[in-house]
C-alpha cells in the first residue's frame, strides 16, 4: 500500500523567523495591519509503500527526525492517506 | 615539523576548498590531500578539514545533506576517536548537522548574506586550535554566510559556557561584544565552538582568507600553526 504523507516543517516558536517577519512587513505597506505575524515552514510530500498505516507513520517519524527537520531548531507535523 | 596529512573533504558545492588546500599548504611538511565526499578512505589523514561553500546547493537545511555523505561516516568515528576536526563556516553547519556539535545555525537576523570582514576575540586561548593565541586577543578573520546565526537552547549554552567551549565570540576592534559587532544575531557573540572534548572546532570565519599579508590579515595563520603543532607533538 502506498501512502502519501503531507508533512509541514516549522521553526519552533522560540526562534526568530526573519523571512516571515519581512513577508509582514511587507503586507503591512500593502495596507493590511490586521495581520499579526507570518512564520514561514516547510510543506513536503512523500509517498512512501508500506505494509499498513502505522508502519508508513513510523517511516515518517523516523525521517522527519533524522533528515527533514533538525529537532535544534523545527518541530514537525504530518498527515498520512493512502494513494489509490 | 614532522609531516602532517590534512585532508579537505570536498563536497558537491564545497568551494574554499582550494583556498584551504592553499592556505595549509604554505606550512612546511604538511601535505593537503583532498577527500571526496563519495569516498570512504580519509588516506591517512591527521587532520580533516570540512571547508566552507554551498554543499549540496544548502538544499533543505545547510550541511543537512551532506552530514549524511559516505565520507561523513569515517570522519564522524575519526572525531569519536578524538582527533582533530575543524569546520569552516559551511563546515560549521555540516558538523552542527551531524550531532559532533551543538545548537544550530540558522538565518542571519538581517536576512542578508554577509560577506566582511569581522573581528574575533579568543574567549578558549587553552585548545588544540587556539593556543598560538592570547587570551582575549582580537583577531580579523572575514565572515560570507546568510546562515550564520548560531542559537541553542538556554542549557545548552550554559553547558558550553562551564565547560569553556565557547572559543571566538564576535566584537568590536577593542574586544567589547557589542551589538553592532555581531552583525549575525548569534546568542552571546558566538562565532565558534568546540566539543566537549575539545578536538572538533567548529567557526563561521574562513582563517583561510587570513593567512598571508596579502589577503590583508594573517590571523587566521597560528589557528593551523597551533593545531599542526599539536599533531605533531612539536
Amino acid at each position: 500500500m502506498v501512502y502519501k504523507a503531507k508533512i509541514r516543517v516549522t521553526l519552533r516558536p522560540s526562534i526568530l523567523d526573519v523571512q516571515g517577519k519581512a513577508a509582514q512587513h511587507a503586507l503591512a505597506n500593502l495596507g493590511y495591519s490586521s495581520v499579526e505575524s507570518v512564520r514561514i515552514g516547510k510543506y513536503m510530500e512523500v509517498t512512501i509503500d508500506g505494509n499498513s498505516a502505522d508502519e508508513a507513520g513510523r517511516i515518517c517519524t523516523e525521517i522527519c527526525q533524522k533528515l527533514l527537520s533538525n529537532p535544534v531548531m523545527e518541530d514537525f507535523t504530518f498527515e498520512l492517506e493512502p494513494v489509490n | 615539523m614532522a609531516d602532517v596529512t590534512v585532508g579537505i573533504v570536498v563536497f558537491p558545492g564545497s568551494n574554499c576548498d582550494h583556498d584551504t588546500e592553499f592556505a595549509v599548504a604554505s606550512f612546511p611538511g604538511v601535505r593537503p590531500v583532498m577527500l571526496w565526499h563519495n569516498d570512504h578512505d580519509l588516506q591517512g589523514s591527521d587532520v580533516i578539514i570540512l571547508p566552507g561553500g554551498f554543499s549540496y546547493g544548502d538544499y533543505l537545511r545547510c550541511g543537512s545533506i551532506a552530514r549524511f555523505s559516505p565520507i561523513m561516516r569515517e570522519v564522524i568515528e575519526f572525531a569519536r576517536k578524538g582527533r582533530p576536526v575543524l569546520g569552516i563556516c559551511n563546515g560549521f553547519q555540516v558538523l552542527v548537522e551531524s550531532g559532533l556539535l551543538e545548537g544550530a545555525l540558522i538565518r542571519n537576523t538581517g536576512k542578508k548574506f554577509i560577506c566582511r570582514q569581522s573581528t574575533i576575540k579568543v574567549v578558549n586561548n587553552g585548545t588544540i586550535f587556539t593556543d598560538g593565541y592570547r587570551a582575549d586577543e582580537v583577531l580579523r578573520i572575514p565572515v560570507a554566510h546568510g546562515e550564520g546565526n548560531y542559537i541553542a537552547s538556554p542549557e545548552t549554552i550554559e553547558s558550553l559556557e562551564e565547560h569553556g567551549q565557547i572559543v571566538f565570540r564576535y566584537t568590536d576592534a577593542e574586544g567589547r561584544e557589542t551589538v553592532e559587532a555581531n552583525f549575525n544575531g548569534s546568542l552571546g557573540n558566538i562565532a565558534g565552538i568546540v566539543n566537549r572534548e575539545g578536538n572538533v572546532l567548529g567557526l563561521m570565519p574562513h582563517p583561510e582568507r587570513a593567512s598571508e599579508k596579502l589577503l590583508g590579515s594573517e590571523d587566521g595563520r597560528r589557528l593551523f600553526e597551533s593545531l599542526f603543532r599539536h599533531v605533531t607533538g612539536a
